[in-house]
């Protein structure tokens, strides 16, 4: 953008290169709902962005024009649209367009029409693209590592072009980081059951519980592991109950967590699938009842649910619902 | 806290000056998308029964003046078309009664022609897919009476593609569940009759955890509360039949904690900035809620209940 000596934005109407073009003014319609106040210069912007839009112009100045009003107010879809037509008719070198759109999704990082380009242009450049879209995304984690259009961005790019060799420890470097990340534990869902490279959901049953476990163990007041722990599991939940490992760690984290809620949730499922419980799991859930006020007559599942009635109260009716739906084999 | 009540009178006030409060209202880069504006405001204001306090016939000329020859809607008059717009489109065109005014076999070819193979729709032209965008297709659709122009089944089964082990969806198969993608992909499912692609009692586990200790409701595990959510959150629970998993008084609560008692309008979180996105969530939120004196509203088609009604039993 074309700036004096002093560093001051030269407005549109005062640069050679426009002197030919009549801006276009906005038709806000007699009644405006949603009222739109206008900086100056972004209205001129527009304005001149209008008259490009109506000529069809498709030039260097068009596309110039399009990053000053872009950068300006990048949620402008039509601007965008303009801006892709003006980049397929002037044969423009794309890897340029996206060091464009670095720029500026640094800044707008959880705007659709920014990421959306960006897959028009990497999608152009083909699987040569790769390396640094895993990269740009990566940039964009750092700071924010939940942005939704990120990730969404970067499963395309796998599911594409592939690249999956570092994306399990990618996901352990990012749980790392922060252990209540869901978007790094979908992530590494994604990448369990889509990765080219590690077998699927089967293959990888067992590491995956230990590191999970583990991960439970360190933290167990976290909703988005217990949760990834029944997706290991989806296909299979008869598995949960066979082996010791998962109604163990329900032991380990109630005996130094006994309010955790995920906890007593896990294993109230684990007793809908058929567990036969441990003594010392029976021991715990007896030393947290408070049988004078329960209903007499109640299963070790039907205790469990009256428990977290009184211990996740915002929540009260799905665990009464979930007493009402006790199968009648444990009750 | 005192909570008090939903200040009615401040929250039309707010939305009929918008224009007036150029100064305090950042919209500029609201232009491309005022349509949505326009759908927001007016279904406060319906639902606030305060509908009469516009001209109606001014918004419809201006709403057809943002309508293209293909047949879709661009945010604002000379603003490319998009779904998201045409969605909106429709619905303030119901909202006023005026669907009559449409082109329908126009805009249900130009939704037809943004579905893609697999039955997922993109936003536009350029092929952004998104179940947003599905959503969009489908509700459009149904209140234009055309869902035949478009491949149902193969919608529905992209939609249950995007289902993830937690029983919510995301915006494309394998990606986070969100409870905004669960509103678009649940009321998307029961405007076309398929909830029974949807494992109602893992998704209402998962919905209802999204309230926290304040009351209000977040859109994924660990993020803040949000406003916004007491639409996306709540109107799944109720299309569901699991509403009554959450405490509701806790979210009415949270929810006129954000509402501006000066100036009206309601924000995201307790003493942020109001606008009118957040007020139209808010109040149809606590129409979700059964909160005294509001009209209901439709948790799948987002539109109030009279209006739903008129569409679908009005006799020809």
């Amino acid at each position: 953008m074309p700036r004096t000596a002093k560093g001051v934005r030269v407005p549109i109407r005062q640069r050679p290169e426009w002197a030919d073009v009549v801006p276009v003014p906005q038709e806000d319609g007699p009644d405006p709902v949603v009222e739109i106040a206008y900086r100056d210069e972004f209205r001129e912007a527009m304005d001149y962005f209008r008259a490009m839009y109506i000529s069809d112009e498709r030039s260097q100045r068009a596309l110039d024009l399009t990053s000053e009003v872009i950068e300006m107010n990048p949620g402008n879809y039509t601007v965008w649209h303009f801006r892709r037509l003006v980049l397929e008719d002037i044969n423009i070198d794309l890897w340029g367009e996206l060091q464009f759109v670095d720029s500026l999704a640094k800044i707008n990082s959880k705007n659709y029409q920014i990421w959306h380009h960006r897959r028009w242009v990497a999608e152009k450049l083909g699987p040569e693209v790769t390396p640094i879209e895993l990269y740009f995304t990566r940039m964009i984690f750092s700071r924010d590592a939940k942005n939704y259009h990120a990730w969404s961005h970067r499963q395309w790019v796998l599911r594409v072009f592939g690249g999956w060799e570092q994306e399990l420890d990618y996901c352990k470097e990012l749980l790392e980081d922060d252990v209540f990340n869901n978007s790094a534990w979908n992530q590494r869902y994604f990448t369990i059951t889509n990765s080219p490279h590690l077998g699927g959901l089967q293959a990888m049953r067992n590491s995956e519980t230990d590191y999970t476990i583990a991960t439970i163990l360190s933290n167990p007041v976290n909703e988005s592991p217990w949760r990834y722990l029944r997706g290991l599991y989806k296909d299979n939940t008869n598995l949960l109950i066979t082996g010791d490992v998962v109604p163990e760690l329900c032991f380990k984290v109630l005996n130094t967590h006994p309010k955790c809620v995920h906890a007593l949730s896990f294993f109230l499922d684990l007793l809908c699938y058929g567990l036969q419980p441990s003594p010392e799991l029976r021991t715990i859930i007896e030393s947290m009842r408070s049988p004078e006020q329960e209903p007499s007559n109640l299963s070790l599942a039907g205790v469990v649910c009256f428990i977290l009635v009184k211990m996740d109260p915002m929540r009260a009716n799905y665990w009464v619902w979930r007493r009402s739906k006790l199968p009648t084999h444990i009750g | 806290m005192e909570v008090g009540s939903l200040e009615v009178e401040k929250h039309v006030k707010f939305i009929i000056t918008l224009e007036k409060n150029k100064d305090n209202f950042d919209s500029l880069a609201m232009e491309h998308l005022r349509l949505s504006g326009a759908y927001w405001g007016l279904t406060t204001l319906d639902i606030l029964h305060n509908l009469g306090t516009v001209d109606h016939d001014e918004v419809i000329s201006w709403i057809m003046e943002c309508w293209h020859e293909c047949g879709g809607f661009g945010g604002n008059i000379g603003h490319d078309p998009h779904i998201l717009y045409t969605l909106s489109a429709v619905q303030v065109l119901a909202l006023l009664d005026k669907i009559e005014i449409l082109d329908i076999d126009k805009i249900s070819s130009y939704i037809a022609s943004l579905q893609k193979e697999d039955g997922s729709f993109s936003g536009d032209i350029w092929g952004e897919i998104d179940t947003r965008f599905s959503y969009c297709a489908i509700c459009c659709l149904s209140i234009l009476r055309s869902l035949d122009k478009i491949n149902v089944e193969k919608a529905v089964s992209y939609i249950v593609s995007c289902k993830n082990m937690d029983g919510g969806f995301g915006c494309t198969p394998g990606a986070e569940s969100h409870a905004g993608q669960i509103f678009c992909c649940i009321a998307a499912l029961a405007i076309t009759g398929s909830l029974t692609h949807v494992d109602k009692d893992l998704l209402g586990w998962w919905l209802c955890e999204r309230q926290v200790d304040s009351g209000g409701l977040n859109g994924r595990p660990e993020k803040l509360p949000d406003v916004c959510y007491s639409w996306w959150v709540l109107s799944s629970l109720i299309i569901i039949d699991r509403v009554h998993w959450i405490d509701k008084n806790k979210l009415a609560n949270f929810i006129l904690n954000c509402q501006d008692k000066e100036n009206g309008g309601i924000s995201d979180r307790p003493d942020d900035a109001v606008d009118v996105f957040h007020t139209y969530f808010g109040v149809a939120g606590l129409s979700l809620l059964e909160y005294p004196g509001l009209k209901a509203i439709d948790p799948a088609y987002a539109l109030p209940v009279d209006v739903v009604n008129r569409l679908f039993f009005k006799t020809a």
